[in-house]
């Protein structure tokens, strides 16, 4: 179906309905129950997910496959949430425009950094990309201000043309009219699910970027950028030029993260600077390790796994933590507290980054390959010990 | 006039003088051996051929046209494979997939931007890797993970990536060294075979005097960047100049 095959049809099923059943998997706990802080039913938390997840299968197919490790595909996300502001400026608050014109004008830009960077490999490859990203930062804070609104931020005044806005149009982004933050709310027992239509259409969206990237990874295209990866020398020995395959695979992975870029500003009409800067860059380097470079869901989990846990962590403050230690001792609760409020709240960086570390020590396939290992020791279980070892040594996905 | 005419060609290290004034007709659709101690500059000539290396003066011409001053993959495109003295192979590849990218850089050229097929609906140029593989006798070992095949193996997966492509000229380094006895012979058979077969130019560089008697149909010897002499095997064989040289010392 639809140019793939059976095993990786089933794949994508049970992604489309992972995705679109999201409301109830992050739901597990009733409204009001202790347990309940650990919900994300939060429509803003849901959409978050599916945006920074195609932001990281798209980088997936620059870094997981190819190799190359950029350090500034932040800049396309910026460049994708402007686009989609303008838009709204010139045209109206429909999304459809903004979005196609981010996709082209990150790719474009893509084009010109990728054209530039490619030059090089290894690590000057990333820093040449961090400095272009680094560039295009202070460009969008100083001289570039008619365009990006500098500091403030872009946004759209009421003076703005807004030549298609019609009569009684939503004066918030939408889609033809059904409006991005409206959700509707289904109250069955304790729990209180929210389907948002943002966050539908955003899921909508990173389906076909996660079904567009199942094609890339199984096509002889990808099968070039895993040679890339693998051994130069022996591709450019082979007849085959690497640059056109590396700069395609970094105007894909640059358009992914424009399309990003537009989604956020689809669910936020804004656009700032800040969305340029290096920390942005990091965090999908962060997100597509954790999960697992180069297999196809890791960057998806790596997204989910570190927003859920961002918008977690940073809820438990020193309030919450005296709520759970309250039966502690008064200097020992003190003490425990104040450990604890190192690693939450503000402090939830630095569970990010003791999680990194440990991944990259132990796991360095990443989340995925957590999961690979306990499947694997399921099946040793089940199956006589010795044999384990699958016979057609296919990778993990 | 051979399909590979090098010409004066000088190649410095800094000090070191690795090519000398080296003067080399290799003829069509025969096999040329270059035999010579260690450091003598063999790999050398052979980099300079593929576009590794820039010599400092002299010209290369393969089949009328100068190959100097293209880039590695153009000169493979022109026909020339090489297979290197340190296996070069995808090694996070199965041994299937490594063969399977000749085929497609035969076909589709040095770049396609074939992003919406799949590999697997590929099946003409699947079968012509599979065969490939027979060839070299390591069909059992196509979901192999490249990597993890012995050193023996992994040549043998670089040999079949090169005849894969069916080259006009075939360069091999040593293609036989760390390869068992019995993988040895099947090697000068399978190479043997081929060029029976089909019209093909190697120019092969060997340590085992074995595969070179076996094989060459011409045999120049390489010292101190220059070539000493170049006859038939029997010629050399004998000659005194290769046995003080060469042969002598070695075996
Ligand atoms: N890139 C390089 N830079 C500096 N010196 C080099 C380089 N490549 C080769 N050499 C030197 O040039 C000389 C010839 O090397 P080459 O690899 O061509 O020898 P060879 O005949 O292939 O020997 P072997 O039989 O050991 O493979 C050696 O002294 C080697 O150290
Ligand atoms: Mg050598």
């Amino acid at each position: 179906m639809l140019g793939l095959n059976k095993r990786d049809t089933r794949f994508l099923l049970i992604v489309i309905a992972l995705t679109l059943l999201t409301p109830f998997i992050l739901q597990p706990f009733p409204e009001g129950s202790a347990l309940a802080q650990f919900n994300a039913g939060y429509p803003d938390l849901m959409q978050r997910i599916a945006i920074f997840g195609i932001f990281a299968i798209g980088f997936n197919i620059l870094f997981g496959l190819t190799g190359y490790l950029s350090f500034g595909h932040a800049a396309f996300l910026g460049v994708g949430s402007y686009s989609v502001v303008w838009m709204y400026k010139l045209l109206d608050y429909n999304v459809l425009p903004g979005l196609v014109l981010a996709i082209i004008t990150s790719g474009l830009f893509a084009l010109a950094i990728g054209y530039l960077s490619l030059r090089r490999s290894g690590i000057y490859f990333s820093i040449l990309t961090l400095a272009f990203a680094q560039m295009s930062f202070n460009l969008a804070y100083s001289v570039l201000t008619p365009i990006t609104n500098g500091e403030t931020g872009l946004q759209v005044y009421t003076s703005d043309p807004q030549y298609l806005m019609s009569e009684g149009e939503p004066i918030t982004p939408h889609l033809f009219g059904l409006v991005m933050n409206e959700s509707y709310k289904l109250n069955l027992g304790g729990w209180v699910f929210t389907f948002n239509i943002g966050y539908y259409f955003t899921a909508v969206i990173a389906i076909l970027a996660f079904y567009l990237s199942l094609r890339i990874f199984r096509s002889p295209f990808g099968l070039m950028l895993r040679a890339v990866k693998s051994n130069q020398t022996r591709l450019n020995y082979t007849g085959l030029n690497a640059r056109p395959y590396t700069l395609a695979a970094f105007v894909i992975s640059g358009m992914y993260a424009g399309l990003a870029g537009g989604l956020l500003a689809a669910m936020d009409p804004l656009a700032g600077a800040e969305r340029m800067q290096w920390t942005e860059s990091g965090a999908v380097v962060i997100m597509t390790i954790l999960g697992g470079a180069g297999t196809l869901m890791g960057p998806v989990l790596g997204a989910g796994f570190i927003k859920y846990l961002e918008k977690i962590f940073s809820k438990i403050n020193e309030n919450v933590l005296e709520g759970w230690f309250s039966f502690l001792p008064e200097p020992l609760r003190e003490v425990v507290v104040w450990i604890f409020s190192r690693f939450t709240g503000e402090g939830w960086a630095l569970t990010l980054g003791l999680m990194f570390m440990l991944v990259v020590i132990f796991l360095p396939g990443g989340l995925m390959e957590g999961g690979e290992r306990i499947r694997n020791l399921i099946r040793r279980k089940k199956n006589k010990p010795g044999d384990g070892a699958s016979p057609d040594g296919t990778p993990a996905e | 006039m051979g399909i590979l005419e090098v010409k004066d060609v000088n190649k410095r290290f800094g000090g070191l003088h690795a090519l000398k004034d080296v003067n080399l007709s290799i003829k069509e659709d025969t096999i040329h051996a270059i035999i010579g101690p260690n450091g003598a500059g063999k790999s050398t000539l052979l980099n300079v051929l593929v576009g590794k290396l820039v010599p400092d003066t002299g010209s290369v011409m393969f089949d009328g046209q100068s190959v100097l001053g293209r880039k590695p993959h153009e000169i493979n495109q022109m026909g020339i494979s090489r297979v290197f003295q340190t296996p070069e192979i995808f090694g996070d590849l199965t041994v299937l997939e490594n063969v399977l990218i000749p085929c497609f850089a035969k076909r589709d050229g040095a770049f396609r931007m074939h992003a919406f097929e799949t590999v697997e609906s590929e099946a003409e140029l699947i079968d012509l890797a599979e065969r490939a593989l027979v060839d070299v006798n390591m069909a059992d070992k196509r979901h192999h993970h490249a990597a993890s095949l012995s050193r023996g193996d992994k040549r043998r997966l670089e040999m079949a990536m090169c005849l894969v492509q069916r080259p006009r000229l075939l360069l091999l380094d040593e293609p036989t060294a760390g390869m068992a006895r019995a993988n040895t012979n099947r090697t000068i058979d399978l190479l043997r075979d081929i060029k029976e077969r089909r019209e093909i130019t190697m120019v092969i560089i060997e340590h085992d005097m074995h595969v070179v008697f076996s094989l060459a149909q011409r045999i120049t010897v390489l010292a101190q960047g220059s070539p000493l002499v170049e006859d038939t095997p029997e010629n050399i064989k004998g000659h005194p100049k290769v046995q003080e040289a060469y042969l002598g010392e070695a075996h």
